[in-house]
């Protein structure tokens, strides 16, 4: 199916002790531990980056383009997320965030934030047409989607088919650049700044678009040492900021939960943030819970975008920055007329719709699927219901599935192995199981 | 091949558990790989049934089976019984308490939209004894 789709999140098998942090965390259970080291599923792994934050070891990372790739393109333009401005400490003035970008070696500088307004228009208007009786779904952040796709294919009509922010800004950027150099499309280089991992597999992998919209996507913390001290040289040298800003509060409140939201003038929405909300929120809406509400805002991180895994602050005090940034902007710095949706028109909607994955059925035929899900309810029944994760998969019920699927055998269950052990080897038993810790002697007095 | 069969207890007044006997059963028919609005009318008609539980017997169980040509599930509980099972079928007749309503439960939907979201549907009840609700799903 999608073995060899792009995915931004990756495994450094040479710092991976085998540990059970990102199994158990892992929102898609797409991660197993075999043979001492972990390994993702590529096909239920949405890259939303939490194995990535949850990893003590920093095995898990995710693969991202060097500032240095723009030597490759005769014109630069940079698009920067609105998680950005949440990053520096009193930050009063975002063109000081732009003016660093230029003189780190760009040409040009497209807000996020900006496409964000316009998606912000259309989606006002969607939900004034909207009379499905079904709450409409932002699509914003890409893990989110792939979570649809994967988990909750029925939800995927739901979802708002507009272009992400960073989409439209990066098909924007690149014709207004032609048209004003004259270069050709393929000489212009567009680079993301990006919170997440989710983002650039979004950029690189679009599964609404017919294909990759930019050349680069650079991660925040990559950037921030060298862009702080552009500012801070800007800042201290007096010289004359170029007004650069095409965005006000209404696209850059976009970086954190409910952001999105407020900018909908709208007030029947939901807006969940982190992983397992989501979860739970998109289980409300498959039962038909929630279907008086208008819009359902869903990010996979913490506080939105600024809780994004490449960002550097803590998303918590980058949203009080952002509060205090936003307070004094317009709520729009440009208007979007009918002349420029017109002149936008093919850049604003899905070119493609995304299709279900279907990862979480069992067989591709009913009567299989049936069987092993026979085979694996039984199976269920003699596992110990502990989800410890020590034979590598996060719960018993995985296990059972990776047993009856043959990606797992019934050994490497500990307490299975055990029970077995002490009826074959009786005398050798009593001394195994005096020397094992605590919680594996528990059941010591029954068996005997 | 062997019919599969799923059985949950539901418990009078606990909502913080209502709802998991339906999400069980949404689970396991994502497994089989069954339509997706399929998965979602059974998700949706299983949860009322679930929800009415709690809210107005004093117990029961949930028994679902899938057979390779149609999914059944039977809401069985004790308590008060429906007495006017026409006038329940009513969208917007309810007879939820003050408490339940504050909760955002008690819509009177409840049966209309089991009705609605299910192939078949059968009530049994009696007053003062209990309800059984037998619904079909085609796959």
């Amino acid at each position: 199916m999608d073995k060899n789709i792009f995915h931004s999140v990756r495994m450094d098998r040479e710092k991976c002790v085998g540990c059970m942090n990102c199994i158990k965390r892992c929102p898609t259970e797409a991660i197993r531990v075999r043979n001492g080291k972990a390994k993702i599923i590529k096909e239920k792994c949405i890259d939303c980056g939490k194995c990535i934050s949850v990893c003590p070891h920093h095995a898990k990372y995710a693969e991202r383009d060097r500032l240095q790739n723009i030597i490759n393109y005769k014109y630069n333009i940079a698009l920067p997320a609105p998680s950005l401005y949440g990053q520096f400490n009193n930050l009063g003035n975002i063109d000081y965030v732009l003016a660093g970008l230029i003189d780190m070696g760009f040409d040009e500088v497209y807000e996020v934030s900006h496409a964000a307004e316009i998606v912000s228009k259309l989606t006002r208007e969607m939900i004034a047409k909207n009379n499905t009786g079904k709450p409409l779904i932002s699509s914003a952040c890409p893990a989110v989607c792939r979570l649809i796709r994967v988990c909750y294919p029925s939800l995927l009509e739901q979802l708002v088919d507009i272009n992400a922010p960073m989409e439209i800004a990066a098909l924007a950027a690149r014709r207004d650049a032609a048209e004003k150099t004259g270069l050709s499309p393929n000489e212009i280089g567009i680079f993301f700044i990006t919170p997440c991992p989710a983002k650039i597999t979004a950029a690189k992998n679009p599964i609404t678009l017919d294909g990759p919209i930019i050349d680069g996507a650079i991660a925040i913390s990559d950037i921030y040492p060298v862009l702080l001290q552009q500012m801070n040289r800007l800042a201290k040298s007096g010289e004359e900021i170029p007004e650069l800003k095409r965005s006000g509060k209404s696209g850059v409140g976009w970086a954190t939960s409910g952001g999105e939201s407020a900018a909908l003038f709208e007030e029947n929405y939901i807006a969940a943030d982190g992983i397992e909300n989501v979860k739970a929120i998109l289980d409300e809406i498959e039962d038909g819970k929630l279907n008086n509400v208008k819009f359902i805002e869903l990010n996979s991180c913490t506080c939105g975008c600024v809780g994004g895994v490449l960002t550097v602050e803590n998303p918590f005090v980058a949203k009080r920055r952002l509060h205090h940034l936003t307070h004094y902007m317009p709520i729009t710095a440009e208007k979007y007329t009918k002349d420029d949706e017109e002149k936008d028109g093919d850049i604003l909607r899905w070119q493609k719709i995304p299709e279900p994955a279907n990862i979480m059925r069992l067989a591709d035929n009913f009567k299989d699927a049936m069987r092993i899900m026979n085979e694996i309810n039984e199976l269920e029944k003699e596992l110990p219901k502990l989800d410890c994760g020590t034979c590598g998969a996060p719960s018993c019920k995985a296990l059972a599935e990776d047993i009856v699927r043959l990606f797992a055998e019934k050994r490497e269950c500990i307490f299975l192995t055990r029970d077995k052990y002490k009826e074959s080897h009786e005398p050798q038993a009593e001394m195994f199981m005096d020397n094992l810790p605590a919680s594996f002697q528990a059941s010591k007095e029954e068996t005997k | 091949m062997e019919n599969i069969k799923l059985h949950y207890d539901v418990i009078k007044d606990d909502f913080s558990c209502a709802g998991e006997a339906s999400g069980k059963i949404k689970k396991t028919l994502k497994g089989l790989g069954l339509d997706s609005a399929l998965v979602r009318n059974v998700a949706i008609a299983v949860y009322e049934g679930e929800i009415n539980m709690v809210i107005h017997a004093e117990g029961g169980c949930i028994d679902a089976e899938i057979s390779p040509d149609t999914i059944t599930v039977v809401l069985k509980d004790v308590g008060p019984g429906i007495k006017d099972v026409q006038l329940a079928m009513q969208e917007g007749y309810s007879t939820a308490p003050e408490n339940v309503r504050a909760l955002g439960f008690g819509a009177g939907m409840g049966l209309p939209n089991i009705k609605k979201y299910s192939d078949e549907m059968n009530i049994e009840t009696e007053v003062g004894v209990g309800t059984t609700i037998t619904l079909k799903f085609n796959i």
